[in-house]
């Protein structure tokens, strides 16, 4: 990966919620995944839609990662979090609380913020 | 269809060798499992070799036949990668090729080299078997996937720390006498709950350490190994594998492990055998709530009651069916590409009575290895038994 190039859909899926217009893609059976991809791995259907994500999920998991990798060393100690959109789930950073404060069932929407140490672009969550 | 005998294996010791290369890490393992097996080195086939993180650590690729030189063989020499169960998939090509008939003679092994390049750059590459795009650059760390599993586990299950924190003093008790392993020190319940958090709610005690180290092992039919009248009493008769979404947003279950039901069930049914026929296992206790994954996924426990087997001494070195008495990873040491052959290793050491904690299994006819990759998106379970 040089530093110029983006990776495609990923961050075409950042910018979708940076504007606001979150989306999912949605197998004819209704299961839901994130971009990029061509086929549900759960029913193998290839006929995948973009559809509005829910504007608030709910926290079904969360750590407060205290030894992070090189690339979050200034960022630590931080929250990472697993979020339930319904038919997705979404990982990401989570913002704007106190780490002793977040609990399973918060809700929570959807944001891009920044990474402390490097500048990059991260989803990231903010109560509701 | 010839189930494969083990017909030697070795370890290197586990822990901070941080000066020592990969490639002579897995020659001295490689060498003293040929030499042990007794066979001669021009009868070997194959080599199966497991390795994660070379390109990382020592900027080094294409390691099969490097490392294939390495043990003085000129054989076709394939590298595995399954994250942390690459030595254990590295295993089952290895029965694949031997009960396939295409080889009588394969050797297996893994090797990584890990601690030199330190404790941040060795987190951050093992970060790597993690979803890059959707898991790392949200800050996951792989004790942060851990600490997401284990919460969800308590949340759905219940459960807490300190039963956490008898799988690791459980784990550190059955390493003292095993002179491989990485840490040989016994710790208490108080020790590990009050250990330093890394990733809440896991502690430094529920995590294995950053380990250098190499296991071999080498397999050969059964007509081999009578032929050449090899003392190989342990036979590999199941194997399984199984896999998962990679990211665990994109898994149904936080709390569970389906990718090892899938590989145990697969090898259960292979050997014909049931969980309540296993003696002992080896199990992947990267991080202390990943045994608890195991042995419900084994069968052993049903789904919410592993997280109190340790506690109640049901799988301590006295208890029903003992759980990890090499140490397992956590006191053992993981070092990633070797482990599953290392667990091979224990295996068949403690089912022929040589493992100097095989007093605690006397009589066993059948133990498990469980060998998992990521969050558990690549498993391998292999079952052995004693063939005489």
């Amino acid at each position: 990966m040089t530093e110029s190039a983006q990776d495609g859909e990923y961050d075409a899926w950042l910018d979708s919620i940076e504007s606001d217009n979150g989306y999912y893609l949605e197998c004819s059976n209704g299961h839901g995944w994130l971009p990029p991809r061509r086929v549900c791995p759960r029913c193998h259907d290839q006929d995948l839609s973009e559809v509005d994500l829910p504007e608030s999920g709910e926290i079904a998991s969360h750590t407060t990662i205290t030894v992070p990798t090189p690339q979050f060393e200034d960022d630590a100690p931080y929250v990472t979090a697993i979020a339930d959109f319904g038919p997705v789930s979404v990982t990401g950073l989570v913002r704007d609380v106190d780490p002793d404060d977040v609990s399973i069932g918060d809700v929570v929407g959807l944001d891009v913020g920044e990474r402390v140490t490097t500048g990059e672009r991260a989803v990231v969550f903010r109560p509701r | 269809m010839s189930d494969p005998r083990i017909a030697g294996a070795s370890v290197t010791h586990f822990g901070k060798h941080p000066e020592r290369t990969g490639r002579d890490l897995f020659a001295e393992a490689g060498l003293e499992a040929l030499s042990q097996a007794g066979i001669d080195p021009d009868d070997a086939e194959a080599l199966y070799y497991g390795n994660f993180m070379g390109e990382l650590a020592e900027h080094q690729g294409h390691q099969g036949p490097l490392m294939a030189e390495a043990i003085g063989l000129d054989v076709p020499a394939t590298r595995v990668e399954a994250a942390c169960a690459s030595a254990g998939t590295a295993v089952r090509e290895a029965v694949k090729t031997i009960r396939n008939g295409e080889a009588e003679v394969v050797v297996v092994g893994g090797a990584e080299r890990m601690t030199n390049i330190g404790t941040a750059a060795a987190t951050d590459a093992l970060a790597i078997a993690a979803d890059d795009l959707y898991e790392v650059r949200a800050g996951m760390t792989f004790p942060g996937a851990y600490a997401l599993m284990a919460r969800s586990y308590f949340d759905q299950y219940g459960g807490s720390h300190e039963d956490l924190a008898h799988i690791a003093v459980k784990n550190h008790e059955h390493a003292l006498v095993n002179e491989h392993a990485q840490i040989q020190k016994e710790i208490t319940v108080e020790d590990a709950t009050e250990a330093p958090t890394i990733a809440s709610p896991l502690g430094l005690y529920d995590s294995c350490p950053i380990t250098d180290g190499a296991a071999a092992a080498v397999l050969t039919t059964e007509s081999y190994a009578e032929e050449h009248d090899l003392d190989a009493p342990v036979a590999i008769t199941g194997t399984g594998q199984g896999g998962d979404n990679l990211a665990l947003q994109d898994r149904p279950h936080l709390a569970q492990t389906p990718a090892a039901d899938k590989a145990a069930d697969e090898a259960y049914e292979d050997a014909g055998v049931g969980p309540d026929d296993v003696d002992f296992a080896e199990v992947h206790d990267c991080f202390t709530i990943a045994e608890v994954f195991a042995i419900e996924s084994l069968g052993f426990y049903e789904r919410g009651e592993g997280i109190a087997a340790a506690r109640n001494g049901e799988t301590t070195r006295d208890g029903d069916r003992p759980i990890n008495l090499s140490g397992g990873l956590k006191a053992k040491g993981h070092p990633v590409g070797a482990t599953g052959v290392a667990q091979l290793a224990t295996v068949a050491w403690l089912l022929d009575g040589s493992h100097p904690r095989a007093d605690a299994v006397p009589d066993s006819t059948v133990g498990v290895a469980h060998n998992a990759g990521g969050t558990v998106a690549s498993t391998t379970v292999h079952i052995m038994e004693v063939r005489e």
